[in-house]
């Protein structure tokens, strides 16, 4: 059991608020001012969690966040499986994030999918000299000759894009037009733009409204019957399937899922989003943009939910079915009954093992928030979190509904300060990315990578929650952390490990 | 309902059940919109013919899976490989993730790194500020010996001057007067990883060599005995750094390891984080100047550093990755020769047992036919070592490999009878590879983790040897050169095969005649 769970709250915030003084004294003045605005510990009852948000990285700080061509390409774009994503610029963008995502789908790869294919316009210095629109449209016409069968293609700036005056939008225009209307997005999300990848989700989403839902007439029949059950998965990227378990139970409530963006999505999803009666929405922070603008143009409600771990998934299952009639809400209960016995067997058998332990998460998107019930269905407590590329919404969230009074909070952190508070607040768990992983193992604090899921998951669910529940198990209590020191090193805990 | 608390079902096997194959199949025809299961059939075998082929190799625009990554991530490669060192590369802070991310998948390990994190304003009046404060926090938080400067495409492109901007910050107080800021422009839209590996490389040595950007002294080079070694952008940096210091001292060699990052990217877990970890020491680095000759295992990694080191008096020597007996042969005598030592009896031992080795597995691996793809250097050392294992390296691909490289390669394969229907191929990525595994079939295939996309499409095994390798572990920790990093590929490599001749005959009653328990 963790140092923290054996301490009062009082204790605790003190403790915390001690670190945050200590972390805050190896930075510049300038740079500590800046900093201190980005950690807090939570006073219950706040509407917030009392730091600043979506504000510019620190140079030099080695902060862990991303960029706006991440944002995009990665998170929202990427995963569209029908279309053909182009890295446009130099090679390394597109070649980093290259199937590093997981996006799990269903196709032929190279003839009708292409999500894991890296499409690039590897600019070299000439067509940073002379620009490369004309390669563009080149590449547009190669793209159709060899990929006959894609469904439409988007241009995902790099940072040069941006900075050369390259017109991509008329680019875009004039090959939809000489290729009978094809869907042709361009996407502005140089690496430059905004603050972190947060920029990019809002300029993609904008994409699609300006690019893909302009051009669908809304008189235009969908290519199914309308019900009165329809909705529209938004925000799920179906990392390692989360999007399949969370669908299924939908389905399985009597709701029909007509869309999901982008996990597994398709062009032709996008086009019949606005036919939703209803979108459900699990990153509201990478997806809120385009549920407002169907709200605000199509009239269609969108309602947040959370599938990961039970307590969240029937307080969901139960907010969605609110939506519609008694046929779903029955549909709600029956699912959750269904499940319940799957439930007990995995609290049953890994909550034993995870009682009381204490987890620091570091993650972007959703997760900061999101993955709190999950723990806590396993007993265990979320003593510290941050948020990547948060903004003030996201706190006031997290502060409403999900953490505890003093808890550590950390925003955009920096590799500095985690390495100090997970060294001072001593968690069983770190829960953040791969840049980090190895950094905590490394202290022998066990580790799992929250946005991969450490090449795990699907987490999502029912289904998902099995697997969250095995995985924090065995990263936990794996006996690899009981050896990470030399016996004839560490003489006193070796004898204490003895006498356990 | 297939999951249970008992079995736990991971993602490839949940959703093979009845329930998910169901909901997905329902997805496709309702709502996707998908394509007629014969036309994408069609076009399925279309994409395998010649005629698709020669389209896929007319391209000029399109790039598709390259096998390169970008200059800086070269440059951050090498510059942990110094004492102390932080990289801190100048412009988007995204670039900075993904070269972590990309170090850390492969050598899972921690990558510790910097970035200026420019943004719009940055782009408008230059990133001179951003420089100013990340230098100074960089030096406070991180306490580094030294802080290697490199660029991403964004601050190239707005023309940012790396030595005036670190000039102005030392001015600025942001670190001392003296602390070591070598630096190195890494455009991205120029060459790929390995060219930023060399300029990184170049700018370090120039900063300790030709007086810190005109802040000291040049050194005056007073020869000694010593031998620098640079391994270039390598995955196995961490073996084979290791077996050649192994070898240096079997010989009893003095040498210095130049951008040595074998330590840094395999620190042992023991509940201490070391952020730094070996590398070479900025003494060595300085005193570099004086030895005697350089070697370098990688032409095509150190274009520009060996001529800036030939120009300071040293003899230089490079080779192309060498694997195998006859291209080992070649490093230790040129060792000897440079060094005046002799060859000591026990590396003739270990050359004997590779040999062995050699002979006795030879029946399976001759006239077996191969594509390598990988950097250029990778890919001559390992068609070197097939040519003289009696394997055919037909095709042979380096997406970052140029003309004078296909030229050395031809030459190579001119110097074999095995190499007679072998083609290199510059500037060429895995999507023309599709097209020569369909259309001129061989055996195996070697590569990196990407190489599996191939491996899925056309059958052709893959041998995962190269960078990155994601989906196998700990294979970096050992050596592919030196005799004993020849026995490590050559049972790599038949390990693959021995798998695959099982594989084809493991069907029970009908193939299985030939399972054969010794082989």
């Amino acid at each position: 059991m963790s140092l923290a769970t054996t301490q009062s709250i009082a204790e605790i915030k003190a403790r915390n608020k001690e670190l945050i003084e200590e972390v805050l004294k190896i930075y510049p003045e300038k740079t500590a001012k800046r900093r201190a605005k980005h950690l807090n510990v939570h006073e219950a009852g706040k509407s917030d969690c009392g730091v600043k948000s979506n504000l510019k990285s620190i140079p030099g700080v080695m902060t862990i966040r991303g960029c706006a061509y991440a944002g995009s390409k990665g998170v929202v774009w990427g995963p569209i499986k029908d279309m053909i994503h182009i890295s446009h610029g130099p090679v390394g963008c597109g070649q980093y994030s290259w199937g590093s995502r997981r996006n799990y789908y269903v196709g032929t790869t190279g003839i009708d999918s292409f999500v894991t294919l890296q499409f690039t316009s590897d600019f070299q210095e000439k067509d940073i000299v002379f620009g490369g629109d004309k390669k563009l449209v080149k590449i547009i016409d190669e793209i159709q000759e060899l990929f006959p069968l894609n469904n439409g293609i988007t241009i995902q700036s790099e940072c040069p894009i941006g900075l050369i005056g390259d017109d991509i939008e008329a680019v875009s225009r004039s090959k939809s037009k000489e290729y009978g209307g094809k869907t042709i997005v361009p996407v502005r999300c140089e690496g430059f733009r905004g603050v972190s990848q947060s920029l990019g989700h809002h300029i993609a989403n904008d994409a699609v409204r300006d690019w893909v839902f302009d051009k669908v007439s809304p008189e235009g029949k969908p290519t199914f019957e309308p019900t009165p059950y329809d909705v529209a998965i938004i925000g799920d990227y179906n990392i390692g399937g989360d999007a399949w378990s969370s669908r299924i139970l939908l389905e399985e409530m009597g709701l029909r899922v007509i869309a999901q963006w982008s996990g597994d999505g398709s062009l032709a999803e996008l086009e019949a989003t606005p036919k939703a009666k209803l979108n459900v929405l699990h990153c509201y922070r990478s997806m809120n943009y385009i549920s407002r603008h169907m709200e605000e143009k199509f009239g269609i409600p969108w309602c947040e939910y959370n599938f990961f771990g039970p307590s969240k998934i029937v307080e969901s299952l139960r907010k969605i079915a609110g939506f519609f009639d008694d046929k779903i809400k029955e549909g709600a209960e029956r699912v959750i009954a269904k499940y319940q016995p799957l439930v007990d067997a995995v609290v049953a058998k890994y909550r034993p093992r995870l009682e009381g332990k204490s987890v620091m998460l570091f993650v972007g998107g959703l997760r900061p928030r999101h993955v709190i019930g999950a723990y806590e269905d396993l007993g265990m407590e979320v003593v510290g979190t941050g948020y990547e590329f948060g903004h003030n919404d996201d706190y006031q969230r997290t502060a409403q509904h999900y953490v505890k009074d003093g808890t550590l909070i950390y925003d955009d952190v920096t590799g500095y300060e985690f390495e100090r508070f997970v060294e001072k607040v001593q968690p069983d768990l770190v829960g953040s990315g791969i840049k980090e992983k190895y950094v905590f193992q490394k202290m022998g604090v066990p580790f799992r990578q929250m946005h991969s899921w450490d090449y795990s998951g699907p987490y999502h669910g029912y289904d998902g929650f099995a697997i969250f529940a095995r995985d924090m198990d065995m990263a936990i209590n794996s006996p690899i952390w009981k050896r990470t020191k030399a016996p004839w090193k560490d003489v006193q805990k070796a004898k204490l490990l003895a006498a356990e | 309902m297939a999951q249970s608390a008992e079995h736990v079902l991971d993602h490839f096997e949940l959703f093979r059940g009845p329930e998910y194959q169901q909901m997905l199949a329902n997805k496709k025809k309702m709502f996707e919109n998908p394509r007629d299961p014969a036309e994408v059939e069609r076009i399925r075998e279309w994409a395998k013919t010649p005629e698709y082929r020669e389209k896929n190799f007319a391209r000029e625009a399109l790039t598709i899976n390259p096998a390169k990554a970008c200059q800086p991530l070269g440059a951050v490669f090498a510059s942990v490989g110094f004492e102390g060192t932080l990289p801190f590369v100048h412009g988007s802070q995204g670039c900075v993730a993904y070269y972590r991310s990309h170090l850390s998948r492969h050598f899972k390990e921690p990558s510790s790194c910097v970035s200026s994190s420019m943004t719009e304003d940055a782009a408008v009046f230059g990133g001179l500020n951003n420089m100013i404060d990340g230098l100074a926090n960089s030096y406070n938080m991180y306490k580094p010996k030294m802080i290697a400067v490199s660029t991403t495409c964004m601050a190239e492109v707005i023309g940012d001057d790396l030595n005036a901007f670190i000039k102005t910050s030392k001015e600025k107080g942001s670190v001392p007067a003296d602390f070591d800021v070598p630096f190195a422009h890494t455009p991205a839209f120029v060459g790929s990883h390995v060219t930023g590996y060399d300029n990184a490389l170049k700018g370090i040595l120039e900063h300790f060599w030709d007086g810190k950007a005109g802040t000291t002294p040049k050194l005056e080079r007073v020869p000694n005995e010593k031998i620098n070694f640079i391994g270039g952008f390598d995955g196995y940096t961490v073996g084979n750094i290791r077996e050649i210091k192994r070898i240096f001292e079997l010989m009893a060699i003095q040498y210095t390891v130049l951008a040595d990052n074998s330590d840094v990217f395999d620190t042992p877990t023991d509940g201490e984080f070391r952020m730094y970890d070996g590398g070479t020491t900025l003494e060595d680095a300085a005193k570099a100047v004086h030895a005697k000759a350089t070697i370098s295992m990688q032409q095509w990694c150190t274009e520009k550093t060996l001529p800036f080191i030939a120009h300071h008096g040293h003899e230089v020597v490079a080779f192309n990755y060498p694997v195998g007996v006859s291209a080992t042969d070649e490093f230790l005598v040129a060792l000897s020769r440079i060094t005046g030592k002799d060859i000591p009896e026990e590396l003739a031992r270990e050359r004997g047992r590779l040999v062995d080795a050699m002979a006795d597995s030879s029946a399976h691996i001759h006239g077996k036919k191969f594509a390598i793809y990988g950097d250029p250097d990778l890919c001559y050392g390992l068609a070197a070592f097939l040519l003289e294992l009696g394997a055919e390296p037909i095709h042979v691909l380096s997406t970052n490999g140029n003309k004078d490289w296909e030229a050395k390669m031809q030459t190579l394969f001119a110097s074999s009878p095995f190499g007679q229907n072998c083609h290199a191929y510059p500037g060429r990525d895995l999507w023309h590879m599709r097209s020569l595994l369909f259309t001129e079939p061989v055996d195996f295939l070697i590569g990196n983790t990407y190489g599996k996309y191939l491996e899925r499409d056309t059958g052709v095994p893959l041998i995962r040897i190269g960078f990155p390798i994601f989906d196998r572990h700990h294979h970096h920790r050992s050596p592919v050169w030196g005799y004993q990093g020849g026995m490590n590929v050559l049972v790599k490599i038949l390990d693959k095969i021995f798998d695959e001749i099982d594989k084809k005959t493991n069907v029970l009653g009908e193939t299985d005649y030939s399972f054969d328990i010794i082989r």
